[in-house]
């Protein structure tokens, strides 16, 4: 590869002017922005959710909605933060970030990639006007479990499956770009094992990305045929089985959880030798820790079924492979502390969101061992416990990952400074906050207040308090985050091209914003060496 | 869409491609084809007309028909101005690559249905292994497979017979397996640059693909009209229409790809060094092959 062809008609390199830009744009940054927004606008959404949730919880008894429409609530907070928030806001920053980082061009193919953006505006309207139909939106959790999906759910339920179809299809084309980009557009001499760690994380989540989308396709394919075209995969009275439902839905769901968190550890893995002006400590083993985590994802699924009937060796066997994957994610936490050993660390925005993500996401990786513990998770199962072992895992660990990537980053994308003091302002309302609304979820779980209900016996009052007051906490001080991505592109003071003083990929040798298109040709060996890890 | 200006200054050149429609259009077509589906659907189960998304659901595919033709038109244009570099050639290589690893775990799902239906779920229900205890539920249900005694009979009807292995599918079988020799003696041909060989073995393939999904139809035929093998005859006929019909759908979408090729041979695209369209299309080919030898040996004869 050598130069790029730029084929604007105006013979320009610059964006085409207007709306147009945004909606038949081929660029990678813009593609990236879109996606980034999109993942806000949803966040902010799922987020009223949560918070409908949390206010109905405030005290025992019914005070704001009806439990039907609390049913709803929680399907659709899981619903749009997962495939909403979350996971676009990674396809985002990968959009954005591993072309420069590797040296490309633009992503591979770049229609597809415009393509793979748009679908999902679409998808997410379908899912959300389920709420206004007839006979509610979906009801039956995130997990959306057989029958509850199927016999019993609402008309509406037909559309949610399209939606998830479309969504998968958005997914699975975004997956097959990352991978053709990471393989096929490094720059010349660049080596796999030179990559940074963002990349190489998202080459493993891409795949691992193609590989269960297709499946939650199957299995949405399979409640259809159930619902309107009388098979019956998910009902014993034709020889069938639900528990088959859940059995297909967690070979996709436990991949699914390592694909919103892989991305977060190569973000961190990307932060904190910045701000400890180390390089990364045990890059090659870090490669392989997530490799090994990924092909765990496979073999763990059923550790979410433990009650569900299954034969003693499944749960054995379902039981070790998951603390197994202790083992991997133990090596990760340790090179991150290790690279910040004896390192002159600073603690700008990023760093703090970086920090907290080790601390939290290993407070929710101990849950999780907890939880793997079968004859323990007989106790633990569809309690809040498990609810805050998700949520430790996910806020504090994907969201904020995702949050010290935004600040991380921002300065890179818009070429200016965000505002430090409030960025710091978010980073401790949003610590507290959390920690507030999810730390006391462990204590009600395992008093054994049950998760997915609109009210509660009399012991659990306090706690449940306490988590809606944090969980306001939490929510409002997102505003700020808004607020200050505003401020910085229009008015924040311009970045230099290095931002930050620790700072080395490929990225900080581009101006602040970089140009429209990266490189016009591929970046030179000493850039490389100059980048690397 | 626009002109195109390809500057060939260096060696080697990665096309990035103006703005493009297409994508958004694509959006839209998808999302009428699937709200449309989905009215339709929930009317049917409703009894209750479908006109409107029936209407939305045609007119979507009508969209996604003409987005797709001049999409893939736009594309072939560009092929055949050479925009396309060697690294573009191995982007689209990948890109095809894990589009049918996608598809194989597509596949993946429904297979693993049948095989925990059969080795778990069927036997639990029949009061054998571990969790027979399941046998409750239906206390006279005896496990066979195929399963034609369902445990509700008035509910799902137990087929009356089976598919014979030994006729159709069989003879299905003989027609994708040359099929997949006659497009690779096409690909051999076109390298060759012989070129009506290729155009003669190309028509033979799709001839053959076919031919296959006729026979298809018509086993589909004897089995509601005879065997009381229907999509509501309990499990057996949960999978056998799904795993079938799926791969129906492929080997359909297949032949189409494969009569597009024959097409493009015939106005004289494709040369024998480059030719990736012709060999994207041969690969899926071969997979929907591969995909029916698994069929013919876990549905209709084990």
């Amino acid at each position: 590869m050598a130069s790029v062809d730029q084929t604007m008609s105006d013979g320009h390199h610059g964006p085409a002017r207007g709306i147009t830009r945004w909606l038949y744009t081929t660029n990678h940054k813009d593609i990236g922005t879109l996606y980034l927004l999109f993942s806000l606008l949803m966040f902010f959404i799922g987020g009223c959710m949560a918070l409908t949730i949390r206010a109905e919880l405030f005290q025992p008894g019914l005070q704001m909605v009806m439990p039907e429409f609390f049913n709803q609530m929680t399907t659709m907070h899981g619903l749009i933060m997962v495939f909403g928030a979350v996971m676009p806001a990674f396809v985002g920053l990968a959009n954005w970030m591993i072309p420069i980082m590797v040296g490309a061009p633009d992503m591979a193919l770049p229609r597809m990639n415009n393509w793979s953006f748009w679908i999902l505006p679409f998808a997410f309207t379908m899912m959300l006007s389920t709420l206004l139909m007839e006979g509610g939106g979906p009801n039956f959790g995130w997990t959306f479990y057989a029958p509850l999906s199927t016999t019993y759910a609402p008309p509406s339920v037909t559309f949610f499956i399209f939606a998830v179809h479309m969504m998968g299809i958005s997914s699975i084309m975004g997956a097959i770009n990352v991978i053709a980009t990471i393989l096929n557009m490094r720059a010349p001499g660049m080596k796999l094992m030179q990559m940074p760690l963002f990349v190489w994380t998202w080459l493993i989540t891409a795949f691992l990305l193609i590989a269960v989308m297709p499946v939650l396709a199957g299995v949405v394919t399979m409640m259809l045929m159930d619902i309107h075209f009388g098979t019956s995969f998910f009902d014993a009275a034709g020889g069938g089985d639900p528990v088959l439902f859940q059995h297909v839905f967690w070979f996709f769901g436990h991949p699914e959880v390592y694909i919103m968190i892989l991305p977060a550890f190569g973000v961190v893995s990307e932060i904190i030798p910045t701000f400890a002006r180390k390089r990364l400590f045990g890059y090659a083993s870090m490669v392989y820790a997530t490799a090994s985590i990924a092909f765990l994802s496979f073999i763990v699924w059923a550790h979410h079924m433990f009650t569900v009937g299954m034969p003693l060796a499944g749960e054995l066997f379902f039981m070790f492979t998951t603390m197994l994957i202790a083992v991997p994610t133990g090596v990760k936490v340790f090179n991150w502390i290790a690279t910040m050993f004896r390192g002159s660390m600073t603690f700008e925005t990023p760093m703090l969101f970086a920090l907290a993500f080790v601390v939290l996401f290993t407070i929710g990786g101990f849950s999780g061992l907890m939880l793997s513990i079968a004859p323990a998770d007989f106790q633990y199962h569809d309690t809040y416990f498990v609810v805050a072992h998700f949520h430790y895992v996910l806020v504090p660990g994907s969201v904020f990952s995702i949050m010290a990537a935004a600040y991380y980053w921002l300065p890179k994308w818009t070429g200016h400074m965000y505002n430090e003091s409030m960025g710091k302002l978010h980073f401790w309302l949003s610590f507290i906050g959390v920690n507030i609304t999810f730390f006391p979820m462990h204590f009600l779980g395992l008093a054994g207040m049950p998760r997915r209900i609109p009210d509660y016996a009399l012991q659990f009052a306090d706690f449940n308090m306490v988590a809606t007051v944090g969980a306001f906490i939490f929510g409002f001080s997102q505003l700020l985050f808004v607020y200050n991505v505003v401020c910085c592109i229009r008015s924040g003071k311009q970045a230099t091209d290095e931002v930050w003083e620790g700072s080395r990929g490929l990225e900080w040798q581009l101006s602040s914003p970089p140009p429209y298109h990266s490189y016009s040709t591929p970046p030179t060996a000493e850039q490389l060496s100059k980048a690397s890890h | 869409m626009s002109t195109q200006s390809h500057s060939s200054s260096e060696s080697q050149s990665y096309y990035v491609p103006s703005q493009s429609r297409w994508p958004l259009l694509a959006s839209i077509a998808l999302f009428l084809i699937a709200y449309g589906a989905g009215s339709l659907m929930n009317a049917m189960s409703a009894n209750s007309g479908g006109g409107v998304g029936l209407t939305l659901l045609l007119l979507g595919a009508l969209i996604m028909g003409l987005v797709l033709t001049g999409w893939f038109g736009h594309v072939i244009d560009e092929s055949q101005a050479g925009l396309y570099s060697d690294q573009m050639d191995r982007s689209f290589r990948w890109g095809m690559s894990w589009f049918i690893f996608s598809e194989v775990m597509f596949f993946a799902a429904f297979f693993g249905t049948l095989f925990y239906v059969r080795t778990l779920a069927v036997p639990w229900l029949g009061g054998e292994g571990e969790k027979g205890v399941s046998n409750m539920l239906w206390q006279n249900f005896e496990a066979t497979w195929p399963l034609m005694q369902t445990p509700d009979m008035e509910a799902f009807p137990g087929p009356e017979g089976l598919i014979d292995p030994w006729h159709l599918p069989l003879l299905n079988t003989l027609l994708l397996v040359s099929s997949s020799i006659t497009v690779t003696i096409a690909h051999k041909a076109l390298k060759q640059n012989r070129r009506p060989a290729v155009t003669l073995w190309l028509t033979i393939t799709v001839l053959l693909g076919a031919a296959f999904l006729v026979f298809q139809v018509m086993e589909y035929v004897e089995a509601y009209n005879e065997l009381g093998l229907t999509l509501q005859a309990g499990i057996y006929g949960a999978t056998f229409f799904i795993l079938t019909g799926f791969h129906g759908m492929h080997v359909t979408l297949g032949a189409f790809m494969l009569l597009i090729i024959l097409l493009r041979v015939m106005r004289g695209h494709f040369s024998p060094q480059s030719h990736f369209g012709f060999e994207a299309v041969c690969w899926y080919w071969h997979f929907v092959d591969v995909v029916w030898i698994g069929l013919f040996l876990f549905v209709y004869i084990l």
